[in-house]
């Protein structure tokens, strides 16, 4: 038997990469050439360059980076009013800030400008590999090297059963072992893992999924609050909202119709121990109806369980008190009675806000004035002569602390006023007999007499609001099923081998088979020489050993000193 | 009411003593561990030289041999032979901190043993502090500390009964789960407290375990890594001729190889990368749930996408762009470093959504 060495390639290298070729989908990298001349050749290269793995790698990377100053800067997006402060507070800072758009990074045009970049290099990534993954789908394992000695896992024995025999044995037991596998020449070539390679292009794919539903949403998207009381209803319409933001693409009749009623809110806190006053319930009773004329549905909104209408979400985001008070003027005609809504100050519900009367009040000469009357609410009053601020957050010792103004609330004047504040410019307190300032302490039912017939303030009650915020962001079950996908690639394209195997039986001069086997994995593995080493014991059963021959000193030795295969192999 | 308080109070107590406890065994398995690695340096193997400077005088050490039975006999089952790609160093492991000395990995025994025992103590602890609460231990920094060191000795020692090769993490997995329990009961500590309404939630269960656990292994994968860097610098210049020091000698020797390190790092990111994924949509799911966007840029979310496009990179690196080796191994400590200021950066310096009762 002649041990013949190819001549052109005498190492085996060209021979062992062909081999492992196309094991994987990964472009090579090659230096970056200088483009050929004209628009054509720089478009080209500019194309090579951004959908290179080296420029792939350093856009996510940029992306981490450019991330980094929007969670240390406020923004616009988040807190506006934190943004105000800064500006505020670094008058020189704030406007360069500005300038670079670091008051709203996540939609600045260079953070845009780098997302856009990385995935457009991902679209010229995943288009060719995946034609390249179809071809490889199409075409079969290529065939064994000539040395098999050279692979990272090999094997070999000698046996009575003929090469047929064990290439069809190999062929079967590959085959069952769902590699796909085919005899080409005087070996059998399996591969296996093609999942890793599906895994790695649907989690690519499925990040552009992501992404775009990301940015449907957000162009898409609405946002609205709306502050209710008790006994109270909202409907759907853009005029009801307190505040309303929406994507750029949003237009008025993209809002979902339906309607709500709040018939209770209920807040339960913790009575006793270290947290005492700590929530324990936030929760909305509803009767809300779908569309125009929507039968009646009850439902409860709870933090972290909102009430979801079509593409529409409503959570329910703070509540406080609403002291329902009657004002009564000189001749003691109504002039006002609501549920005025108070602003929270602290974790104890100590709450502020200001009841104006417009319109309809006389004072005791008869003239007609407006009413401010600023209060104060505890929902659980300490007793005199303790600090200001409420005890406990629950209703159960109310106190409601008033402070009435009369006079011109400047409310005409067209500068848009905040409804929980008194422009007293125009306003003039109440004085008692003493020429002090009246102010009253109400507990529910008692009345606050305005000094000189000027009328009176009774506070009746208290209810509850809650503060609603609607959400509509469509797109969001595109977005979770491209992130679940992304999950499951990517669980593929790391867990899962793409590995070949090679089993090659010849007879040997002796007559006896000699069987090689070699395996190569995508990258070096300890799973490789282990499955080898498997499905050798199975096919060694259906093609048991043979007895060596003795050593045989004028059998030259193999040029690679390493490895000692058995007789008669790299035959041909 | 008052009756139940008192014995969640109490259940705190026991909790506080559990912790406590676990830091002094931990103390003792902290110095178990350093009598193994002293005691090891008895023992002047040079495993790493010797293979380094058979390679370098270019009589290039066997990379694999088949032992051959005698002449006639039957073989039982092929043997596989491996050998590794061409070009890699062929650098044997290293024994252990042991370093082959018999007194040396006794001691290691014990501290292992002793690990056992802590974790065992500290466990109970964070169990204790669940039940004093009543609810998932994971409501402030505190008991996110002592969760997360408890998972990453939890980790270390699941990798040490599935007979991986890592007790040399020991040493290092006690000194920094002394300093996070120091920091833990000193600086973070908070007395039991209920949860605010936001975090009454399945998905605090689900987002909140699996980002601990997450840590902790890319915690495991971190300290690979830096050894990995120190272990390849020895190899490097001893393949240069070079002569490091007696104490690099000492301990670096020791440990496995710069290719087996990196290997194991890899592995171990690699591992916990999908699950980190999966960390991040829950958390997504959570938000939508509970504030009315799954994404709105808080700080906490920005920096777990940070961390999140951090390893990708570092996974990205090392299967396209063939950064292989010491290039991916810094994108790899920088991702941790991302990680670990997510963790406690973002909670004290940042004010997000995030921001929950005492830290
Ligand atoms: C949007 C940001 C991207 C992320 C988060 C990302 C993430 C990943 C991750 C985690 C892997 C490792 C999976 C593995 O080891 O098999 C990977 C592999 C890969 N990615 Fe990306 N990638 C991104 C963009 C890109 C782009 C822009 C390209 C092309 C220019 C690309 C091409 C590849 C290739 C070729 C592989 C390796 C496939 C293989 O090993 O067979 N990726 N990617």
């Amino acid at each position: 038997m002649s041990k013949t060495t190819a001549p052109t390639d005498p190492t085996g290298e060209q021979e062992l990469a062909e081999a492992g070729s196309q094991l994987s989908t990964a472009p090579d990298e090659s230096a970056p050439q200088l483009p050929a001349l004209g628009v054509v050749g720089w478009a080209r290269w500019f194309w090579r360059q951004l959908t290179s793995m080296r420029v792939a790698l350093l856009l996510l990377l940029l992306l981490a980076l450019a991330a980094i100053p929007g969670s240390l800067i406020p923004q616009t997006g988040t807190d506006a009013t934190k943004v105000a402060a800064f500006r505020s507070a670094h008058t020189t800072l704030g406007p360069v800030y500005e300038r670079l758009g670091l008051f709203h990074v996540y939609s600045s045009v260079w953070f845009s400008a780098i997302y856009i970049l990385l995935f457009v290099s991902l679209i010229g990534c995943i288009v060719p590999r995946t034609w390249q993954f179809v071809g490889q789908v199409r075409s079969r394992p290529p065939g064994a090297p000539r040395r098999l000695t050279r692979l990272p896992a090999y094997t070999t024995w000698r046996t009575e059963a003929s090469p047929e025999q064990v290439r069809e044995a190999a062929l079967a037991l590959l085959n069952k072992r769902r590699f796909r596998a085919h005899t080409a020449g005087d070996a059998v070539a399996a591969e296996k893992g093609y999942l890793r390679e599906i895994g790695n292009l649907a989690f690519h794919v499925a990040l552009i999924v992501l992404l775009v539903a990301f940015g449907w949403g957000q162009l898409f998207k609405s946002e609205g609050n709306k502050l209710v009381v008790e006994g109270d209803g909202f409907s759907n319409t853009l005029t009801q909202y307190d505040d309303f933001k929406s994507g750029s693409l949003f237009t008025s009749d993209d809002l979902v119709p339906f309607s709500f009623h709040l018939d209770k809110f209920t807040g339960t806190y913790e009575m006793t121990g270290p947290n005492r006053g700590t929530a324990r319930t936030f929760q909305a009773a509803l009767t809300y109806s779908e569309g125009a004329y929507g039968k009646d549905k009850k439902t409860i909104v709870k933090v972290n369980h909102p009430l979801e209408i079509g593409d529409a979400k409503v959570y329910l985001t703070a509540h406080g008190y609403a002291p329902v008070m009657t004002v009564r003027d000189g001749k003691g005609d109504v002039v006002y009675r609501d549920a005025v809504p108070l602003l929270p100050l602290d974790n104890n519900v100590t709450s502020t806000g200001v009841v104006k009367v417009m319109d309809g009040y006389r004072n005791a000469r008869g003239v007609t004035e407006q009413l401010g009357i600023k209060a104060f609410f505890y929902p659980t009053f300490g007793g005199a002569g303790t600090e200001a601020g409420s005890r406990f957050p629950a209703l159960l010792n109310p106190l409601l602390n008033l402070e009435p103004y009369h006079g011109d609330l400047g409310v005409d004047s067209g500068i848009p006023q905040s409804v929980y504040q008194l422009d007293k410019t125009h306003m003039k307190d109440f004085k008692d007999a003493k020429g002090l300032q009246v102010r009253g302490n109400l507990k529910p039912g008692e009345t606050l007499t305005l000094p000189g017939g000027a009328g009176s303030v009774t506070y009746e009650g208290t209810r509850q609001w809650a503060n609603f915020q609607v959400v509509q962001e469509p797109g969001g079950g595109w977005a979770l099923a491209g992130a679940l996908t992304a999950i499951f690639g990517l669980a593929a394209s790391l867990f899962i081998q793409r590995r070949r195997v090679w089993v090659r039986a010849v007879p040997g001069d002796d007559g006896v088979t000699v069987v090689e086997m070699a395996g190569l994995g995508r990258s070096e593995s300890a799973k490789v020489p282990e499955e080898l080493g498997d499905l050798a014991g199975l096919l060694y059963e259906r093609a048991p050993g043979a007895p060596e021959p003795d050593p045989d000193p004028a059998v030259s030795p193999d040029p690679d000193p390493h490895v000692v295969p058995a007789e008669g192999a790299e035959q041909q | 009411m008052t009756l139940a308080a008192a014995t969640n109070e109490h259940l705190a107590n026991i909790s506080n003593t559990l912790i406590y406890s676990a830091m002094a065994v931990y103390t003792l398995a902290f110095f178990a561990y350093i009598l193994e690695w002293l005691f090891g340096s008895r023992s002047k193997v040079g495993r790493t030289a010797a293979a380094l400077t058979a390679d370098a005088r270019g009589a290039k050490a066997p990379a694999v041999t088949v032992r051959r039975n005698g002449g006639t006999a039957v073989l039982e089952r092929p043997e596989v032979v491996v050998r590794s790609a061409a070009g890699a160093r062929d650098v044997p492991d290293g024994p252990g901190a042991h370093g082959g000395d018999e007194q040396g990995d006794l001691y290691g025994r014990i501290a292992v043993s002793l690990t056992v025992l802590a974790f065992a103590v500290e466990l109970a602890g964070v169990i204790a502090r669940a039940a004093s609460v009543e609810r998932a231990p994971w409501g402030n920094m505190y008991e996110f500390n002592i969760t997360f060191s408890t998972v990453a000795v939890g980790v270390y020692l699941a990798l040490l009964t599935l007979r991986k090769n890592v007790r040399w993490l020991g040493l290092f997995l006690t000194t920094t789960v002394l300093l996070d329990l120091g920091l833990a009961v000193t600086v973070l500590y908070t007395a039991s407290d209920q949860l605010v309404p936001a975090l009454h939630s399945y998905w605090l269960y689900i987002h909140v375990s699996t980002a601990i656990f997450c840590g902790a292994v890319f915690y495991v994968g971190a300290v690979a890594t830096i050894l990995y860097l120190f272990k390849d610098g020895y190899e490097t210049k001893l393949a240069g001729g070079g002569t490091p020091g007696r104490f690099a000698n000492s301990v670096l020797d020791r440990l496995p190889s710069a290719a087996s390190l990196d290997k194991f790092s890899y592995r171990v990111n690699a591992a916990v990368f999908p699950l980190w994924t999966f960390t991040i949509i829950a958390g997504a799911i959570w938000a939508g749930d509970a504030w009315g966007r799954y994404w709105g840029w808080d700080p906490k979310e920005t920096w777990s996408f940070i961390t999140w496009v951090a390893y990708a990179g570092y996974l990205h690196a090392r299967a396209t762009a063939g950064w292989k080796g010491r290039k991916a191994a810094y994108l790899a400590l920088i991702a941790f470093g991302c990680w670990l200021f997510n963790y406690y950066g973002v909670n004290i310096f940042v004010s997000g959504k995030h921001s929950y009762a005492g830290v």
